[in-house]
């Protein structure tokens, strides 16, 4: 589904991604985890057509995608949501997410039809599913951020992505909030056959749904495998988990 | 109770009287705001929904009202031609300058229509031969009205009375059309551009594009409200397209406030019965411009219109509790 060939990306003199690749399959759930800095929200700048890699390749399907513009890689089917909120602040919930569904359907070249009659019922049943129908009339920018966060999640999975990218879905979310988002993107996954790929610092959330775990240290794939090899690792508990512990 | 009443239709309705109880002096005014009022409401497609600021509008007004004025008085083609072809050129131009323009952000792309309107007066001012030059082009003429006579009621006017009705249509179903653009899903993308540019690239929308779309939209019926504007002034000049129609534009858009549709129409009213009021008292006109300004953006960041929807709301809260 998605593959990474040797991806680097320098920022002047500092390699903040620095040769990594991997293949997803299709419907697999794959969690990216490292240190601050270790260049994950990077990587997934690298995949989304944010910025521009300095060397590498990547490819969706079979097919080259490297340094296509976002919009593009959107439209091939790649969701994404961003580690800090990035939504649309002086919309009403309901809108952000029916304007995430017009840009979708490729509606936005109409002058003619009232944006607002368009896509109730798929809105609703989204703003429902994500558990934040009660809160459809209020400024998005004025919620909290738990309720940001879901809001976020709801723009990424109106475009119908195939491959969900999901940086730190549940940052600044309480344990509580944290479960019930997690339980939520596991189930839409599952609903909707999607393949996920997804950052997160909470060890016990990734070692739950993922099957497979790449480990980033320093811009380089330090690990990447199943949870139990990952987990097993030497390396990996030095350099990380070790760290926590 | 108060948002029951069709606001807008009774403001058509009494404006459609201006003639009939006014002097020749406020339909000369209310032509004048018309106009300007379809000019400003042009540019705020750009500022308020886009959120793009274009410090060059005047450029596509004036490419309008010598489009229109060439067409009619250099080659005696009808209105019914002048007036389509006037936005259609704005329009065209503005596809060519805006390409370079949305390449930019924030105050580089304000700087570059900037320039581009720069050289569209530079061009106006120079050309001799077919923009008049420094003299511009006097005595356009007006369109056959005849037809109006046919008309019960309307026979009798004024020319410029005849005129004045004309131009309250035509911005009438100009303004209709931009309100239908606004609230379309074309409008909603240009919304979501405003809110945040970079998440919307997110959402599958080619920014740039859009960005690009909604200037030469804006460009059109800014060239529809130089045409007009043309005819009513009697003459079309290089200052049309000068930097500081630009400014008086964006003042009244900012003046109406820029976060409602009507806003910058307000503004373009508002202005301009101040400018006709002050000026007859005094020579200080922008003195009081000035001061007005400073007032409104520290008082009233949302503008005239933003002041009273927001005072409004406060009324109706206390009605209800
Ligand atoms: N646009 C940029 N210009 C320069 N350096 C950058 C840029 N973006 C990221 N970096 C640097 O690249 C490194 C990796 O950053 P990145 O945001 O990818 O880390 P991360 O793994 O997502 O960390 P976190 O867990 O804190 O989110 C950091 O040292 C960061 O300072
Ligand atoms: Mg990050």
């Amino acid at each position: 589904m998605l593959e990474l060939r040797d991806l680097h990306k320098r920022f002047g003199g500092f390699s903040a991604v620095a040769g990594v690749s991997f293949e997803l399959p299709r419907g697999s759930i794959m969690a990216i985890i490292g240190p601050n800095g270790a260049g994950k929200s990077t990587l997934f700048n690298l995949i989304t057509g944010h910025i521009p890699p300095s060397a590498g390749q990547v490819l969706l399907a079979g097919r080259d995608i490297t340094g296509a513009p976002p919009y593009e890689i959107c439209r091939l089917g790649v969701g994404r949501s961003f580690q800090r909120t990035n939504i649309f602040p002086h919309l009403s919930v309901f809108e952000c997410i029916q304007a995430a569904l017009i840009a979708h359907h490729r509606m936005g070249r109409n002058f003619w039809r009232r944006s607002e009659t368009l896509y109730r019922a798929e809105t609703e049943a989204l703003l429902h599913s994500l558990g934040i129908a009660d809160k459809a009339d209020s400024p998005a920018g004025a919620l909290s951020h738990g309720n940001q966060k879901q809001i976020e999640l709801g723009i990424a999975l109106a475009s119908d992505p195939d491959i969900l990218l999901l940086d730190e879905p549940t940052a600044g979310m309480s344990a509580a909030e944290t479960h019930e988002t997690i339980d939520l993107i596991a189930r839409i996954a599952r609903e909707r056959g999607l393949t996920l790929l997804f950052t997160e610092h909470d060890m016990e959330v990734v070692f739950s749904i993922a099957q497979s775990i790449g480990v980033l240290h320093q811009g380089r794939l330090i690990a990447l495998g199943a949870p139990e090899v990952v987990r097993a690792d030497t390396e990996v508990r030095r350099v990380y988990l070790g760290e926590r512990e | 109770m108060i948002n029951r009443i069709p606001w807008v239709l009774v403001i058509f309705l009494v404006a459609l009287w201006v003639p009939w109880y006014g002097s020749r002096f406020y339909t000369f005014l209310a032509t004048d705001i018309a106009i300007l009022a379809l000019f400003a409401l042009s540019l705020n497609l750009l500022l308020g929904y886009t959120g793009l600021v274009s410090f060059g509008h005047a450029a596509y007004f004036g490419i309008g009202a010598y489009t229109s004025a060439i067409l009619m008085k250099t080659h005696g083609m009808p209105f019914a031609v002048s007036f389509p072809a006037a936005g259609l050129m704005a329009a065209a131009f503005a596809l060519v300058f805006g390409y370079f323009c949305v390449r930019l952000t924030k105050i580089y792309f304000a700087m570059l229509t900037l320039a581009f309107a720069q050289i569209v007066w530079a061009i106006c001012f120079k050309w001799n031969d077919v923009t008049g030059g420094e003299q511009g082009m006097p005595n356009v003429p007006y369109p056959d009205m005849s037809w109006m006579a046919a008309i019960p009621g309307l026979g009798g006017l004024r020319l410029g009375d005849q005129f004045y009705l004309l131009v309250l249509v035509l911005v009438a179903l100009a303004v209709a059309a931009l309100r239908r653009i606004v609230s379309s899903p074309f409008g909603r993308m240009l919304t979501v551009i405003r809110e945040n540019p970079e998440r919307a690239e997110f959402i599958g929308i080619n920014v740039r594009r859009y960005q690009l779309a909604a200037f030469a939209v804006a460009g059109f019926f800014a060239g529809l409200a130089g045409a007009l504007f043309g005819i009513f002034n009697r003459g079309v000049f290089p200052d049309f397209a000068y930097w500081t129609k630009s400014a008086e534009v964006l003042i009244m858009t900012i003046l109406g406030g820029m976060g409602h549709f009507w806003g910058p129409a307000v503004g373009a009213m508002v202005l301009t019965l101040l400018n006709q009021q002050i000026t007859s008292y005094t020579e200080y006109w922008p003195l009081i411009l000035g001061s007005i300004l400073v007032i409104l953006l520290f008082g009233f960041p949302g503008g005239i219109v933003g002041a009273l929807v927001a005072a409004g709301r406060r009324l109706t809260r206390r009605g209800n509790a």
